[in-house]
């Protein structure tokens, strides 16, 4: 043995910069561009549908009040996906964002109509709830360390059922919210330059985008999203407190689901558990489409709102062309599976 | 006390369960010095390091640093006491940035109210500093700070881990196998890094199983044998298949 490991002995050449350099070819510098600005590749989407759209669409889905319409349609989606940037962010899914939204706003719309409480009490209400719900999914992932995917499924399920039984499977009118219902539907107020018009939730989202992405990427909360979710173990090693990032990261969820239900109530003008049909799924789409990884750590939330409008852009655009509807969900069904596989790719970037 | 260590470990105990994994364990450690710590598997060498880095809480005994009593309950405890530990699986987030990394959990926000308020993070100043640790341990190839980390090959994830510690342990920095993942011209730069430390005169814990590697930098070699120190030796003064032997249990330790 002594013999083996005096000839291994050799001192290491002293100069070991040589061994840091490679060369790339060009599509090696595509995935590197792809994993340093991840907003890319959907806004590569955006734009080739956005200019596919003009050319058949008749000339009329580049009018201003055909996009007008598009972004008030995507309005509550897209706030409910900022939560769920969140979640993904930290290698999780939230099934729920739109059923915990809906309970929120049914809530805030009982509140006002049955229980005859002050608007701002009845939504201050329904922001305490979505949090509360938020606080619930965090604890069971961050403390019992149950999967996102089945706690949210689970809840999924209970809110749905909480939200029938406490609404007794009816729609609150809007008429019903009373003489100064104007802040209950405050985000669905119109504004108008021109024939463009679009309402005060789509300003709610786009002022929400903001915050958060400025959040994200300037705070050190941000970084230990970003950190949590990339490689929760080292984090924890460096002295992230994990579990705290992860539980906040949930009870911000929740806020959102509370805000979402106002954006909500103004949209639908009315208050009901169907209010919403497809937001839960609709939102991971967007995470998805925008280039944040399933796997967490990577992303940028302004990729979820492009990755939002490219949904309502097929939706819009589609119609508009005259191709049957039933057409839609396939080409979104193929863009999760081309940005997935897309993700899987730039990954590989890793040596 | 005796303050000429910087770091010292009297009669350390560590059980789990019915295991004892160190059994009434010294430690000394000198100002300015390498000090290699070796063992075979189960000779507790692991554990002893975690006590030191707080990662594990002893049963029994006292750990001094500057001959100071100190109790760790946590790895944020001895971090903040000027202890820091590179971990053999680098504790880096492969998709954050070179700086961010360095940064983590200990990130500095901008002055004045944009900091206070707003919460917005030095990201510039973080970046020159994680710029400076890098240049100071020589490491000249890895230029780009807004490089992700896992974009870098393993020698230069190594230095940003070392660069981490050193840029922020101010007492002692301990390296757990940093050149078990490396070939022979990264290990080179890493051993290189090691004796770079030494001379900027912050001391070095150097596990390793390596010996030509644990020859080449250590000024001492502790060597750790059925939970406890069997003996430390000069390098200088002990063929290599002698400290094998000591820590096999083949020869007995030098009195």
């Amino acid at each position: 043995m002594s013999t083996d490991l005096a000839a291994n002995a050799a001192p290491a050449p002293p100069d070991a910069s040589t061994a840091f350099e490679h060369k790339r070819t060009g599509l090696a510098r595509v995935q590197h561009l792809l994993h340093r600005y991840p907003i890319i590749s959907p806004l590569v989407v955006l734009l080739v549908s956005v200019i596919a759209f003009i050319i058949f669409g008749k000339g009329r889905f580049q009018q201003p009040a055909s996009i007008g319409t598009m972004l008030q349609a995507t309005a509550v989606m897209a706030t409910l996906a900022i939560g769920q940037t969140l979640i993904v962010l930290t290698a999780g899914v939230d099934l729920a964002v739109g059923t915990a939204m809906l309970l929120s706003h049914l809530i805030v719309a009982k509140l006002v109509a049955e229980n005859g409480a002050p608007p701002i009490v009845a939504l201050f209400a329904g922001i305490v709830a979505g949090i509360l719900m938020g606080y619930f999914h965090g604890t069971l992932v961050s403390r019992i360390g149950l999967p996102p995917f089945i706690v949210t499924l689970g809840t999924f399920y209970m809110y749905q059922s909480i939200g029938l039984v406490y609404s007794n499977a009816q729609t609150f009118d809007g008429d019903k919210f009373g003489g100064d219902r104007g802040l209950l539907l405050f985000a669905g107020r119109e504004i108008s330059i021109g024939q463009f018009t679009i309402t005060v939730g789509v300003l709610i989202a786009l002022l929400l985008y903001a915050i958060f992405s400025y959040i994200l990427s300037n705070t050190a909360w941000g970084v230990h999203v970003y950190a949590t979710g990339d490689d929760a173990e080292a984090a924890r090693l460096a002295g992230v407190d994990t579990r705290k990032v992860l539980l906040s990261v949930y009870v911000v969820a929740g806020l959102i689901y509370g805000i979402g239900a106002w954006v909500q109530l103004g949209r639908a003008g009315s208050a009901s558990i169907n209010g919403a049909d497809d937001v839960n799924l609709a939102s991971i789409t967007a995470v998805v489409i925008g280039g944040t990884s399933l796997f967490g750590g990577r992303g940028r939330l302004w990729g979820t709102f492009i990755g939002a409008l490219i949904v309502a852009t097929f939706d819009r655009g589609l119609s508009l062309a005259d191709v049957n509807q039933y057409y839609k969900n396939f080409a979104i069904g193929l863009l999760i599976l081309v940005a997935v596989g897309l993700d899987q790719w730039i990954r590989r970037v890793a040596k | 006390m005796s303050s000429e260590y910087i770091l010292e470990a009297r009669g350390l105990v560590k059980r789990f369960g019915r295991v004892t994994a160190i059994d009434d364990a010294d430690f000394a450690l000198y100002p300015g010095e390498v000090l290699a710590v070796i063992g075979d598997n189960g000779a507790g060498k692991s554990s002893l390091i975690k006590c030191l880095s707080g990662a594990l809480v002893p049963d029994e005994g006292q750990i001094f640093l500057d001959g100071q009593p100190v109790s760790f309950r946590r790895p944020q405890d001895a971090r903040a006491a000027g202890i820091e530990t590179v971990y053999q699986t680098l504790a880096v987030a492969p998709a954050l940035d070179v700086a961010s990394n360095m940064f983590l959990g200990r990130e500095q926000r901008r002055s004045g109210p944009l900091g206070s308020v707003l919460r917005m993070l030095d990201k510039s100043g973080m970046r020159d500093s994680a710029r400076a640790s890098i240049k100071a341990l020589g490491i000249g190839t890895l230029q780009d700070i807004t490089q992700a980390v896992e974009t870098l090959s393993g020698g230069q994830r190594q230095a940003v881990a070392v660069a981490r510690a050193a840029a922020f342990g101010s007492k002692v920095v301990i390296l757990d196998e940093p050149t078990a993942a490396l070939g022979v011209k990264e290990s080179g730069q890493v051993l290189k890094m090691i004796r770079d430390l030494r001379e900027r005169g912050l001391p070095v814990i150097l596990i390793s199983h390596n010996m030509p590697h644990v020859f080449e930098v250590a000024d001492r070699i502790h060597i750790q044998r059925l939970g406890r120190r069997a003996a430390v030796v000069d390098p200088k003064s002990i063929s290599m298949s002698d400290a094998v032997a000591i820590m096999t249990g083949a020869m007995a330790a030098p009195v």
